[in-house]
């Protein structure tokens, strides 16, 4: 019995390592893309209200949006905010006679003196006989048109979109909505390189642990489609490829939203139906959106393991700047009897090789990755030093030991002895568009620059400017 | 008099407050379940409540069909919904599906065709056949149901029809998508089975190679739901998960 508790304790200690979601009271359900205001994030859900965030890890109650209804979304058009939100929940219930509203705010902080929601608009409705009903509202300003565009719409007949006046957030006059998509709910319309893309939510939504909710796309090089997937099959007959679905405890990702960050950094924003290790409530879901063959897909949190850290570049690996100790014997096998039993070789521990290494600081460069004591990292959050949008700050640090990455004031990199969870020896890591990494330092020491670990040389690493287009400013991480 | 005055200006200002609040009332339309919203223009098409058939079907008639360019099968015999007693579309495991299509099948003689018109019993009650076209190429359970004016929650449908090949063909693939649950046999056999909450969703589920005969194929379905749309959809696929057409649809 003991030897099957510790078992299940490995075990659930690898499931919540393994799994991060956000942190501080993320409970929500049906969120809004995630809008930044004055340095703050917001995003609101059903029901009204929603969640802020200082840092975009952090997250927890104070937004306010008044209506009630459900499923909001926001963005930000000019300098003030346009809130969108459907009046009911649909279904039988609500007759499918839905409503969507639209108001602005100059400021989606609630404690600003200029604060304050405009009077409610309708843009869309349907009458409860017409196979439609206006709920789960998504926006897209076209960046290529400057036009804005609504979808609604779930299960009950058709997604449909129609065209709103981005001066007012008021339906257009004369248009008039076309249907998009089937069998799909919580619609959003994002753009990229030429192309539409129609997300929306399949499966079951609002049954805990149980819920099938996924995420699926659909694309189209006009906006008011045929939106179709990677099979050739359009929305409009069920089809979608998929984006994202449940991983590990966070069961049932649904209600997608994007913010892209910068080039080749960009984020998504979902509710998770259950996250099971937060009493199995719905929670705020954020991970990196990845991009591949011109198709969006989720990324995942970060995992707390011990890595390579390889470098774009070249594939060399980050490593301390020690002399090499070599393993006993040469080549082995060549004329040796090959009935002989093969008995596994122990790989090179730590024991074997730190007291070779210089006490104090040590530096860094890129080499051989040779699976060897001063290659691999252990990376891990450290939730009291904050967060990003996408993720916590990380210290890392070389597997076994407390020796960890660290800025240097001339924006170089090396390794101190010891974590002191000083802001230099933080990293922040984002995972680019293309699945590679960016490795930030949190700060460099006397500087205001924002610099990224980036391969100088084949060898060398440094930090500095982060470059999307060049395999110098990216990185991969390797658990072995 | 002061007093009398600050009453009368009290009371006139209450009336004010009254009327302006029953203006209110009356202008902001009450969105269901929600605070009191603005009523602007609605955007909504006209409301169509009429319950015909016509609006999503055409009467099949005895001419052969021929699938549809995408292969959908749109011809099909359907029986009005069969009520049944579902909490919830969550249910919907193979188990349940299995039993309760046995409890409610109207033949466990899966060669017959009904007729368009024919009335059946089925536990106590006597359900009437339809034939029809659909007119897209999805069947839509949920809107022939109220067209019939009959029940479009917990309910069972059946369809039946009939697939006329010039030849023997192998190696073909029913193909079928529903919501939200249900099962389709060709020739007596089970052949496609969809079971769980599942969205109509072309191609969602496919069965195992089959062989359709020379001549005619009988492929009887049923589709359940607790909640919500109801609709399926149904085609083959040859070797290549192309759209299989070389056939004819008739409801004899």
């Amino acid at each position: 019995m003991k030897k099957i508790n510790i078992m299940g304790a490995i075990a659930l200690l690898s499931i919540t390592s393994a799994v991060m979601a956000q942190v501080g009271k993320p409970f929500i359900h049906d969120p809004s893309t995630i809008v930044e205001c004055k340095g703050k994030y917001y995003t609101f859900g059903t029901g009204g209200g929603g969640l802020i965030s200082e840092d975009g890890w952090t997250w927890n109650s104070g937004a306010v949006r008044p209506g009630g209804g459900a499923a909001p979304d926001a963005i930000k058009i000019g300098d003030r905010y346009l809130v969108i939100y459907g009046a009911t929940g649909g279904g039988e219930r609500s007759g499918y006679r839905g409503k969507i509203f639209t108001m602005w705010n100059k400021t989606l902080d609630p404690n600003s003196p200029e604060f304050k929601y405009t009077e409610p608009v309708v843009v869309a409705s349907t009458n409860g006989y017409e196979e439609c009903d206006a709920i789960d509202p998504g926006v897209l300003l076209d960046p290529s048109t400057g036009r804005l565009w609504l979808t609604y719409g779930t299960y009950y007949g058709a997604i449909r979109i129609v065209e709103l006046d981005p001066k007012t957030g008021t339906r257009v006059k004369g248009n008039e909505p076309v249907d998009i998509a089937v069998a799909c709910e919580a619609s959003d319309l994002i753009y990229r390189d030429g192309w539409y893309y129609l997300l929306a939510t399949h499966g079951t939504c609002c049954d805990g642990a149980n819920s099938t909710y996924n995420i699926v796309v659909g694309r189209s090089k006009k906006i008011t489609g045929p939106y179709i997937d990677n099979v050739g099959r359009s929305m409009l007959e069920g089809g979608g490829k998929m984006v994202a679905a449940t991983i590990g405890t966070l069961i049932g990702p649904g209600h997608f939203g994007r913010v892209v960050l910068e080039n080749g950094v960009e984020i998504m924003s979902c509710h998770n139906e259950a996250d099971l290790n937060q009493g199995g409530r719905s929670v705020l879901g954020i991970v990196p959106l990845l991009w591949k063959n011109g198709w969006p897909f989720a990324g995942e949190k970060f995992k707390e393991v011990t890595y390579e850290i390889e470098s774009e570049r070249r594939g060399y690996a980050l490593e301390l700047a020690v002399d090499f100790t070599r393993m006993a014997g040469g080549m082995r096998g060549m004329s040796r009897n090959s009935d002989e039993p093969v008995k596994p070789v122990p790989a090179q521990e730590l024991a074997d090789v730190i007291k070779t290494w210089p006490a104090g600081n040590i530096g860094v460069r890129i080499g051989d990755y040779m699976f060897r004591p001063h290659q691999k990292w252990t990376i891990k959050a450290i939730p009291e030093a904050g967060g990003y949008l996408g993720g916590p700050y990380f210290k890392i640090v070389i597997a076994g030991t407390e020796r960890a990455l660290a800025a240097t004031a001339d924006a170089e990199v090396i390794a101190v002895p010891t974590f002191t969870r000083a802001p230099e020896q933080l990293w922040r890591i984002d995972q680019l568009t293309d699945g590679t990494y960016r490795i930030m330092p949190k700060v460099v020491p006397n500087s205001k620059e924002k610099f990224a670990l980036v391969s100088s040389g084949d060898s060398t690493p440094t930090l500095a400017k982060f470059d999307m287009n060049s395999d110098n400013s990216k990185w991969n991480f390797k658990a072995h | 008099m002061k007093k009398k005055h600050t009453f009368m200006v009290t009371a006139i200002a209450f009336v004010v407050f009254l009327g302006l609040q029953a203006s209110v009332i009356t202008t902001m339309g009450q969105a269901p379940g929600q605070s009191q919203q603005p009523s602007q223009a609605l955007f909504s098409t006209p409301i169509d409540s009429t319950r015909s058939l016509s609006k999503h079907f055409i009467p099949a008639t005895s001419a052969k069909k021929a699938p549809d360019e995408k292969g959908f099968i749109q011809r099909w015999l359907v029986l009005e919904p069969i009520k049944k007693e579902i909490s919830s579309n969550n249910i919907l495991t193979d188990s349940y599906i299995n039993t309760t299509f046995s409890s409610t099948n109207f033949s466990t003689d899966f060669n017959v065709v009904p007729k368009n018109g024919e009335i059946v019993k089925v536990g106590d009650k006597e359900l009437k056949w339809y034939a029809l076209d659909s007119k897209y190429f999805n069947f839509k359970l949920f809107s022939f149901a109220y067209a019939i004016k009959k029940p479009q929650n917990g309910v069972v449908f059946w369809v039946v029809t009939v697939i006329n090949c010039p030849e023997e063909v192998k190696n073909v693939r029913m193909s079928a998508g529903c919501n939200s649950a249900g099962m389709f046999w060709l020739n007596g056999k089970e052949a496609v089975t969809l079971s769980g909450n599942r969205d109509m969703v072309v191609d969602n589920c496919t069965s195992q190679r089959l062989t359709l005969k020379k001549g005619k194929n009988i492929i009887r379905g049923a589709v359940v739901n607790g909640q919500g749309i109801i609709d399926f959809s149904v085609r083959f696929l040859d070797e290549k998960f192309q759209p299989f057409k070389n056939f004819t649809i008739s409801c004899e």
